[in-house]
């Protein structure tokens, strides 16, 4: 730490006090025609940003120090895989996560366990992105939108026509992946940007268009009575079937996970690969732009659907406050924070993201915040997220042995 | 030289206008089976345009393009997207190299084999025997490619991290794996020190032996008067010449051309 | 007839506040090609930083035009601030980063602004005091056209023309269209960059934060959430007129604005946010490059 960098420091934390005072210092009764005048918020502001520049300055040093010598530490997900791929190792290691997970919900409360599968669910979610946003590329900002059309099948489904969970979560993943299809196919001829804002914008009428007409989707007010899913036509109780929706939840999770993985390592997976690095090369190379695009797209739609699906029958209650733009902005961010690309990343990305709100509830009021943080900081320092992703070797068979 | 008659490219009055840029203007050109061809000109002539109308990346304001791989059919190329006219066998290399930076090597060159492979989603996710067998063959056959152009040793490399002329060839070894009746060269010596080009003209050569006639654009003057059979100059969009070498050479419209060029011609 | 002249100047009105958010993402879009999905968000901290300010200045008592004015000036200082340290902390690392990045950077930064602003402010509506009084001199077209809406029309006028001279007649101007066109070429005949891009992003959001302050006087009320469908309307109002044309904003916005006002008027109001997120995504299919932009093919 030298004397230029407090002195920027210094600045910075002028800057910023500036900058807040307005917002942060002043607030308006204007009912009553009083002013709060908040000025530990200053302090804070202050002290806070003068530490965060310290920090930068700091971190920015010892990267450009790092700049040159070469690193003989392997990144973090390679040291990974070869730690695991010692079986001694690995067996143990799986063993004990399987046993975890397994007797989870019998160790602790229906409310923890609640809480376990609303975090499973956004693994799936963030796994299912992962195959557009990650592999594929393509910014959709209106992933929410085949999540909706997941929960609304089957809780239309349900409450008009009394189709059981089983039935609708195939169809529910259908129609998302055909509504994938439909939006896809004009929009994904579109620029990345313009990507973005028109999903952003589809997801937006979806939701718009699920608050305004009444008679289909009852509005704002949502729909109720929603059944929880049936046991070979058992009756369930209400702790018996959290149970059972965590269970099936990690079912999906571990499906969810074998296919994502069979499709990266596969001709279809690394034409997505190849798209996201250079679209022109890649159709230069004879690989169908659209079709590729749509195949990530409606596969990504189709586990959002499914996940919608299950929500609607975990929750038994829907209403399109669900379906926000917040909710696509937070699936994007467990996929940011995880590692674009990378399995393991996006489910501890989830982790993160899911249960440290729910379990360090001082800090649920700033999650949203984080959130925005977490997108930003990671552009910049880390956007390859907390695990990148590693590209697999191949074995060779040589003709000319 | 085991030159054929039939043309595998035929190209009639190609133009392409960007804005008020007339960067082709009716041009004509050919290339045979077997045959090395080379396409020159100073810098702007519209080389690299050219390739893009005809590898559809650019949509040509007029003129046809036809391709009549050996033993096919001729197809007009004219409107098709550029996946399509790679599966019918025209591959290229860009200029200002664009490679899958994030793809090891060998995967770079396992996209090229795409458009000769099928196996999809169910195939991906089930893997039966012959999608297991496919996968097989893709990875041998993208592996034979490289031994060939000399980088069997660096297949699990990511690609951003080869040397320029590793990726050049790199570029090459992706388009060969398309299986291109014709392959399209641009400026494949660019950043090559005398060596590699060396290496390079015997490259190309084999190519042409094993089977793909060869488009070449390239400013190295000495490669090009080596290993071309033919020669096509353009300036400002336009066809000024063509013949062997040797006329080429001689051409006074060449000569004017490239007089005050800086180029080693 | 009434009726449709009534909608026709309250389309005008929301035009005019639709074209200067959109003049903000359309320079911005035209000197660094992103889209700065955080600059709705500058319009909502203008708004509620006028709200603070003049709210302040009236519990002190002061008269009515310095209460207008300083907040006025304080709404675009603020905001410019915010533009400026936005680009720097969240856009000026990513400059050579993949094209994505810098745009999942803008998303992150509009989350962060929104809930900033809730966490220091509130979730709630905010009732926003009455600056501009009814002017009785008016009161025959009061049925027609209110005083707010007037006063928004001159105002976004004389920002417009104020625009203009900038970029046409200053130095900043030529340096900020120089850049717009090659940015290279600028920094070779010794243009800052950095700067020109760094007063990009104050204008842009000096313009936003006007526009804040004028509709928040014209809606009656403000909260933390109005930046981000105002953002996303502008953009479609930026890419409608062509976006990186300036004046191509201004018309996207008088359509987009017009467009709006007869579509609620006429057909329904529930739909309100429906028309201009259709018309968004019909002009990205159809007309991509928009009607006064250039449509431009990608160097290979
Ligand atoms: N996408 C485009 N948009 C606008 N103009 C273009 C585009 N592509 C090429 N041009 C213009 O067309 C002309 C020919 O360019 P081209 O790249 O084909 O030249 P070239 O012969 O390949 O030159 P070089 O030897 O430098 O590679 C140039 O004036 C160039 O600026
Ligand atoms: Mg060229």
């Amino acid at each position: 730490m030298n004397f230029a960098e407090i002195r920027r420091a210094l600045g910075v934390a002028l800057w910023f006090v500036f900058l807040t005072f307005p917002l942060m210092v002043i607030r308006v009764d204007s009912i009553e025609s009083t002013i709060e005048w908040r000025w530990m918020n200053m302090l804070w502001v202050a002290v806070g940003s003068f530490a965060l520049s310290l920090l930068t300055s700091w971190y920015f040093r010892r990267r450009e120090a790092a700049v040159g010598k070469v690193s003989d530490k392997p990144p973090l997900a390679v040291r990974l895989r070869t730690w695991t791929a010692d079986p001694a190792r690995r067996l143990p290691l799986f063993g004990a996560l399987a046993a975890f997970a397994i007797v989870f919900p019998f160790l602790f409360s229906s409310y923890q366990t609640n809480i376990m599968t609303t975090a499973l669910m956004y693994v799936v979610l963030g796994l299912g992105l992962n195959i557009v946003v990650g592999l594929a590329g393509l910014l959709d900002l209106g992933y929410v939108a085949f999540y909706a059309v997941g929960a609304y099948s089957y809780a239309l489904l349900n409450t008009h026509f009394g189709l059981g969970f089983w039935t609708v979560l195939p169809i529910g993943a259908a129609l998302a992946a055909l509504f994938g299809i439909l939006l896809g196919f004009p929009v994904l001829r579109l620029r990345g940007d313009y990507l973005a804002i028109v999903t952003l914008a589809f997801g937006e009428i979806i939701r718009l268009v699920l608050e305004n007409w009444n008679d289909f989707s009852q509005g704002p007010s949502g729909i109720s009575n929603i059944e929880r899913p049936a046991l070979f036509g058992i009756e369930l109780t209400l702790n018996q079937s959290i149970t059972y929706l965590y269970f099936l939840m990690l079912l999906m999770v571990i499906i969810t996970i074998f296919v994502v993985n069979r499709l990266q390592d596969s001709r279809i997976g690394r034409a997505w690969l190849a798209l996201r690095e250079d679209d022109i090369a890649c159709q230069a190379m004879g690989i169908d732009k659209t079709k590729t695009k749509l195949t990530a797209f409606a596969l990504g739609a189709t586990w959002a659907g499914m996940v919608g699906v299950i929500f609607a029958a975990k929750t038994t209650f829907i209403n399109p406050a669900s379906f926000t733009f917040l909710e696509s902005a937070i699936i994007l961010a467990i996929v940011v924070l995880g590692g674009m690309g990378s399995i393991l990343g996006v489910i501890i990305g989830a982790f993160i993201l899911i249960l440290l709100p729910e379990y360090l509830r001082a800090l649920a009021d700033y999650r949203m915040l984080a959130f925005g943080a977490i997108l930003v900081t990671m552009m910049i320092f880390r956007p390859q997220g907390i695990i990148a992703n590693v590209r697999r070797t191949y074995q060779f068979t040589r003709k000319d042995a | 030289m085991q030159q054929s008659n039939t043309a595998i490219l035929e190209v009639k009055g190609l133009s392409m206008a960007f804005g008020g840029i007339q960067a082709l203007n009716q041009l004509d050109l050919k290339v045979h089976g077997g045959e090395i061809v080379a396409l020159i000109g100073p810098n702007g002539a519209g080389k690299t345009t050219f390739f893009n109308c005809v590898t559809g990346i650019y949509t040509p304001t007029a003129g046809d393009v036809l391709l009549t791989p050996p033993g096919q059919k001729t197809t007009r190329l004219n409107g098709l997207k550029p996946n399509v006219i790679a599966k019918r066998g025209m591959a290229r290399t860009f200029q200002n190299i664009r490679l899958f930076q994030n793809m090891t090597v060998l995967e770079n060159v396992m996209i090229g084999r795409h458009c000769r492979t099928s196996s999809f989603i169910l195939g991906a996710i089930f893997r039966p025997p012959h999608t297991r067998r496919e996968e097989q063959e893709i990875v041998d056959h993208s592996y034979a490619i490289l031994e060939k152009v000399g980088l069997a040793d660096v297949v699990n490399d990511f690609s951003k991290n080869l040397s320029y002329g590793q990726q050049r060839r790199l570029e090459i070894a992706r388009a060969l794996a398309t299986e291109p009746s014709l392959l399209l060269l641009d400026e494949p010596a660019a950043g090559m020190n005398p060596q590699e080009t060396q290496e390079l003209d015997k490259l190309i050569r084999r190519i042409r032996d094993e089977g793909h006639a060869v488009l070449l654009i390239e400013h190295d003057m000495k490669l090009v008067m080596n290993l071309s059979d033919r020669i096509y100059v353009m300036d400002y969009g336009r066809r000024i010449a063509t013949g062997t070498p040797q006329e080429v050479s001689a051409d006074p419209a060449v000569i004017k051309a490239y007089l005050g060029e800086s180029d080693d011609a | 007839m009434d009726y449709f002249v009534e909608l026709f100047f309250s389309g005008l009105t929301r035009g005019s506040i639709y074209a200067l958010i959109a003049l903000g993402y359309t320079m911005v879009y035209g000197i660094i090609g992103l889209i700065n999905f955080a600059h709705g968000e500058i319009y909502m901290i203008g708004a509620f930083t006028s709200f603070v300010v003049a709210s302040v200045l009236s519990i002190m008592g002061l008269p009515l035009l310095a209460i207008i004015v300083l907040a006025g000036l304080a709404a675009a200082i603020w905001a410019s601030a915010y533009g400026y340290t936005i680009e720097k902390i969240a856009y000026k690392p990513l400059r050579n980063a993949p094209r994505l990045s810098p745009l999942i950077s803008a998303i992150g930064m509009s989350i962060f602004l929104q809930n900033y602003v809730l966490l220091a402010q509130t979730s709630n509506f905010l009732p926003f005091p009455e600056l501009i009084p009814d002017f009785e001199f008016l009161e025959p077209i009061a049925h027609i056209i209110g005083t707010t809406d007037i006063v928004i029309l001159l105002t976004t006028a004389v920002s417009m023309i104020a625009l203009l001279i900038l970029i046409k007649f200053t130095r900043m101007g030529k340096a900020m269209r120089a850049t717009a066109q090659d940015k290279t070429m600028a920094r070779l005949v010794g243009i800052n960059v950095d700067r020109v891009i760094s007063n990009t992003f104050i204008v842009g959001s000096a313009l936003a934060a006007i526009g804040g302050m004028l509709i928040a006087s014209h809606v009656g009320q403000i909260n933390f959430y109005i930046g981000f469908i105002a953002g996303i309307k502008a953009f479609t109002a930026a890419v409608l007129g062509g976006i990186g044309s300036i004046p191509g904003a201004v018309l996207g916005g008088f359509i987009l604005g017009l467009t709006e006002s007869f579509a609620t008027g006429y057909v329904s109001s529930d739909y309100e946010d429906v028309f201009a997120f259709s018309l968004l995504v019909l002009i990205l299919l159809f007309k991509p490059a928009g009607l006064l932009g250039k449509s431009s093919i990608e160097k290979v």
